[in-house]
C-alpha cells in the first residue's frame, strides 16, 4: 500500500517528507520501544509510535524504515522534524490511537514484523 | 595471515545527555558507508553501536567506542565508567531491565538492548566490574569471512 493512501485512511498530517508519499508499504513495525524496532524492522517497514524524540529518528534511521507514524496526536519538535527531512525519512502524525492504527492498516492486508 | 586493518576509530560519549544520544552511532554508520560496507552487515553493526550507545547515556558517566574495520570483519569495543552489571547472565535475558521511568520514556530500557546486540554480533562478549564500569564487545565478520 502507498504512503499516500496511508494518509488518506488515517487522516495523517505530513510534517516531512510531503513531496514524495509514493513509497510501497508492505509491512509494519509499531512500538514506543525503540529497541522492540531495532530487533524487528528488518527495513523498509512502516513506523508507528507515540515516542516523538530525537531518537524515534534516530532509530528509524538505523533500522532502515520507510516512514515514520506518530499516533494519539503527538508531534515532534521541530528539531526532530528537521532531523527526519535530513535523513529524507517521511514523518506524519495522526490523532488515532495505536491500537485502531494497526486494525485498520491490518485489515488492509497489512502484517507486523515478527 | 593476518588481517589488514582498514579504519580505527575512537569516540567519546557522554553519559545523561539523551539530546546528542545516538550520534556517535550515527558518525559511525556514515564511516562505514563510505568504506564501503554492504548494507546488511551496516545495519547490523549500526544497531549494535546504537543500543551500545544508549547503555552508556543511560547509565554511566562517559564511555568511549572503538570502531576497528579490517578487511575480514569489523569491531566494535564500548568501555564506560558506570555501575557496571552484577549479573551478565540475567541482563541478556530478553525483558530484564534495570531501566528508570525516565529511560522509558526516552523509548530504551525495556530489556531488548544487550538481547539486540547480541543477536547482531557474531561475536559478543560482555566484561563488567560493579561500580566501575562495563566493556562490550562486537565482531561481525564481512561476506568473505563468514
Amino acid at each position: 500500500m502507498k504512503l499516500s493512501e496511508i494518509k488518506e485512511l488515517l487522516q495523517c498530517e505530513v510534517l516531512a517528507g510531503e513531496d514524495d508519499l509514493s513509497v510501497d508499504i508492505l509491512q509494519v513495525v509499531a512500538s514506543d520501544g525503540m529497541s522492540e524496532i531495532l530487533a524487528f524492522a528488518k527495513s523498509r517497514e512502516l513506523m508507528i509510535t507515540g515516542l516523538t524524540n530525537i531518537q524515534s529518528i534516530r532509530t528509524a534511521d538505523v533500522a532502515g524504515v520507510s516512514a515514520v507514524i506518530y499516533c494519539r496526536g503527538k508531534r515532534p519538535d521541530k528539531k526532530v522534524i528537521d532531523f527526519a527531512k535530513q535523513k529524507k525519512i517521511p514523518v506524519l502524525v495522526t490523532s488515532m490511537v495505536m491500537f485502531d492504527i494497526c486494525g485498520i492498516l491490518f485489515n488492509r492486508g497489512l502484517k507486523g514484523v515478527s | 595471515m593476518t588481517a589488514m586493518e582498514l579504519l580505527r576509530e575512537r569516540y567519546e560519549i557522554q553519559g545523561k545527555n539523551f539530546d546528542k544520544a545516538g550520534e556517535v552511532a550515527g558518525e559511525i554508520k556514515v564511516v562505514l558507508r563510505d568504506l564501503g560496507i554492504d548494507a546488511a552487515h551496516l545495519r547490523r553493526l549500526v544497531i549494535v553501536a546504537f543500543e551500545a550507545e544508549m547503555n552508556v547515556v543511560m547509565y554511566a558517566q562517559r564511555g568511549t567506542m572503538t570502531l576497528i574495520v579490517t578487511d575480514e570483519d569489523i569491531n566494535l569495543e564500548t568501555t564506560d565508567e558506570g555501575p557496571g552489571i552484577p549479573d551478565i547472565e540475567l541482563a541478556l535475558q530478553e525483558g530484564y531491565s534495570t531501566a528508570s521511568d525516565e529511560m522509558r520514556e526516552m523509548g530504551f530500557g525495556f530489556g531488548m538492548g544487550l538481547p539486540n546486540m547480541k543477536k547482531n554480533s557474531d561475536e559478543f562478549r560482555i566484561e563488567s566490574n560493579t561500580g566501575k564500569g562495563t566493556s562490550v564487545f562486537s565482531k561481525i565478520r564481512l561476506p568473505a569471512h563468514e
